[in-house]
């Protein structure tokens, strides 16, 4: 019984619909399931399946929008049951995602967050144009793990390098962890600037988050 | 609204035409055929005893043109009309013929075989952009007598496709057509799913051959499908003008259909070609000339104004290696080609004046043939309003908004061409940890998957051993007591 809901879960992550996840989140519920045998065992196949076939280029951009979203909304409703039980999921990490100032481009960033989300981290996305001191002044108060910078423009992607020396001055490396993307970005500039990663997509970007926070 | 291109007025049409009856009296078509001959003169044409000249009346010409049908398909081994000729159905093939291959190693043109028909044919099978196979290269491995069945031979036994083919001979004509009524189950069957079409080729200028009339008569009387490939040659084997060798084509394919006709009214023949200018400074016949294209597309028209199914040569390239040249070549013509709604287009895959082909180029080509594909299903509605709809309340203002949509999810794939990986869009990083490759690097890691993940069709087993007894039988016929091993033979890397 549960093992066929969890198929129709994970088929609804891949299919996107997000209706449907949330449907059968409330079903879960009413069934007494564990929630968090929900999420791990039905909706997380789902959406790592979908990721895969991403990386594979089977799947592409709005299919891999679609699962993140279905993912979340699911997530949403079976959050507050685990918190009755007095659990919680374990959170990945903490997350600050923002684009840096002066650049307003943040398709990709956004993606990142909805697929850091639907792997189970806590992202706060701070938006676009954001100075080096709103970017650490969040990531102090939500006490992250780690820091997402985008930038699109190669005029703008020097402001990546400012927050990283702000926060290796203010001693909060490596405590918070940074990754940096955007199209300009390649592996020697994330070197050149010490951060600690990039990645080519947001498939990717999940898989460094969890390397970088030990959580692979 | 399917994207048109136009190069000729009604009226140039008209003129086309008249003057293109005008050469079928005078100077009147050269038939070297006895029976063709006989065919005309009963219908009321004038021979000429001494030089086999017969003068065409326009009326003749014309029952024949009412008789030929507007449309008909072609059909895959399971039966599913798969290719329309008629109407502005727009259709590739891989090109036939060739006697070489590009080397993807060497860069040398290898002396075709057996092996690098096969190869071409499985690539084929897999790129959905090619509606139908060709007996793409001759294979000099076995003799000269049933080059032309045996390669008909390995399409019918490799692939599910329809089939574009052509015989050398009027012997060898039959024979196909027997072989193609061994897979249908029967003659009947054959002529009413016609699972291949076979190319004729009058000699320009205004000479049909003993041999093409030949096949013109045994096609018609068999009801198999026949495609006229007429080849003016602009400045030397016919006009230099373009519009005097569209006329020229004009009239060598209504003498074709005439005597096609006069066989046997009714049967399925395609107004087509191979049209060329010739190039004045090293005499050779350019395929990837953009006046070509132009010589196609207006031959097309004069077709349509007919209704005619049509068919042409394009998407090749004069280059001898898959390069820029290859590329733009194949790519414009192929473009230009399907734009001028034709049928059915060969020559993808093809090099060096249509004489080498190229498994590479072929994948390279699919690509070409998607964005021309892409491009002639035109700018459609696909939904009520235009924009404003998309425009809900969950719009934030951000770039990513619209990939939030279900609706984005559910029509990307039909109003983007997905392209396979031999088009590079990849970050410079990810394009550098691939490889660097090149687009014929590309293609050449695409070929080697395609024959890793070809499987060969599972054919009515009596069918199947119906076929190669038939086969073996004409080689034994040719001196050849076995087929060569094409079951072992090893995959080109």
């Amino acid at each position: 019984m549960s093992e066929e809901l969890y198929k129709q879960m994970a088929q609804s992550i891949i299919e996107g619909e997000k209706e449907i996840a949330i449907e059968l989140a409330q079903k879960s519920v009413e069934l007494n399931m564990h929630p968090l045998d929900t999420i791990t065992k039905g909706f997380v196949v789902g959406v790592n399946y979908i990721g895969d076939q991403f990386g594979l280029g089977e799947a592409f951009l709005p299919e891999l929008v679609m699962a993140g979203e279905a993912m979340k909304a699911a997530v949403a409703v079976l959050e507050p049951e685990l918190l009755k039980l007095g659990e919680a999921r374990e959170i990945m990490g903490r997350v600050v995602l923002a684009t840096v100032e002066g650049d307003i481009h943040e398709i990709g960033k956004t993606l990142v967050g909805t697929m850091l989300s639907a792997s189970g981290f806590e992202v706060t996305d701070l938006g676009v144009d954001q100075p080096a001191e709103n970017i650490i002044g969040k990531a102090l108060e939500i006490d992250a793990h780690l820091i997402g910078m985008s930038a699109l423009l190669t005029t703008t992607m020097v402001r990546q390098r400012e927050v990283i020396e702000e926060l290796d001055r203010e001693g909060l490396r490596p405590r918070i962890k940074v990754m940096v993307g955007g199209a300009p970005i390649t592996k020697d500039w994330a070197e050149k600037i010490k951060a600690d990663g990039t990645s080519e997509d947001a498939v990717g970007a999940v898989q460094l988050a969890k390397r970088l926070l030990g959580k692979e | 609204m399917q994207p048109k291109l136009i190069l000729l007025t009604e009226d140039i049409i008209e003129r086309i035409l008249d003057e293109a009856y005008q050469l079928l009296l005078k100077p009147g078509i050269k038939v070297n055929n006895e029976e063709a001959r006989d065919l005309l003169a009963s219908a009321g044409a004038q021979v000429d005893l001494e030089t086999n000249v017969v003068r065409i009346p326009e009326q003749i010409a014309r029952k024949a043109l009412e008789t030929a049908p507007r449309e008909f398909y072609l059909y895959d081994y399971d039966g599913n009309p798969t290719v329309k000729y008629g109407g502005d159905a727009v259709h590739f093939d891989p090109g036939s013929s060739g006697i070489a291959m590009l080397n993807p190693e060497t860069l040398e043109h290898d002396t075709t075989e057996t092996q690098h028909l096969l190869k071409l044919i499985k690539v084929a099978e897999q790129l959905s952009q090619y509606d139908a196979q060709s007996t793409a290269v001759v294979c000099h491995d076995v003799p000269q007598q049933i080059q032309d069945s045996y390669r008909l031979y390995l399409a019918l036994l490799y692939s599910r496709k329809p089939i574009v083919t052509g015989a050398f001979t009027n012997k060898t004509v039959t024979e196909m057509i027997d072989m193609l009524a061994i897979l249908a189950g029967g003659h009947d069957a054959a002529r009413e799913k016609p699972r291949a079409i076979f190319d004729v080729c009058p000699a320009p200028p205004l000479i049909w051959s003993n041999f093409a009339s030949g096949n013109l008569i045994a096609l018609a009387r068999a009801g198999v499908p026949a495609e006229i490939v007429s080849v003016p040659l602009a400045g030397a084997a016919a006009p230099v003008t373009l519009l005097g060798a569209v006329t020229q084509h004009t009239a060598e394919c209504l003498a074709g259909i005439t005597i096609h006709q006069l066989a046997k009214a009714g049967s399925p023949i395609v107004w087509g070609g191979a049209a060329c200018i010739f190039d004045m400074k090293k005499g050779a016949t350019p395929m990837g000339a953009v006046e070509t294209a132009m010589l196609d597309c207006s031959y097309a028209q004069v077709a349509k104004s007919l209704n005619m199914p049509t068919h042409t040569y394009l998407g090749a390239t004069d280059s001898k290696l898959v390069d820029a040249q290859a590329g733009l070549e194949s790519g414009i013509t192929a473009m230009i080609g399907a734009l001028s709604g034709i049928n059915m287009i060969s020559g993808s895959g093809m090099l060096d004046f249509l004489s080498c082909h190229s498994a590479e180029k072929l994948v390279i080509d699919a690509e070409g043939i998607a964005m021309a594909k892409r491009m002639i299903e035109g700018v459609k509605l696909h939904t009520e309003t235009l924009a404003t709809g998309f425009y809900d309340d969950n719009i934030n203002f951000k770039g990513g908004d619209f990939l939030k949509q279900r609706i984005t999810m559910q029509l990307f794939r039909k109003e983007q061409h997905l392209p396979s990986n031999v088009i590079d869009r990849d970050s410079m990083r990810n394009w550098k940890e691939a490889g660097s490759l090149d687009t014929y690097g590309r293609a050449k890691v695409m070929v080697k998957q395609l024959l890793a993940s070809y499987k060969k069709p599972e054919l009515d087993p009596a069918k199947e051993a119906a076929l190669r007894t038939f086969m073996l039988d004409l080689a034994k016929k040719a001196g050849m007591n076995e087929l060569p091993m094409i079951e072992e033979t090893p995959t080109l890397a």
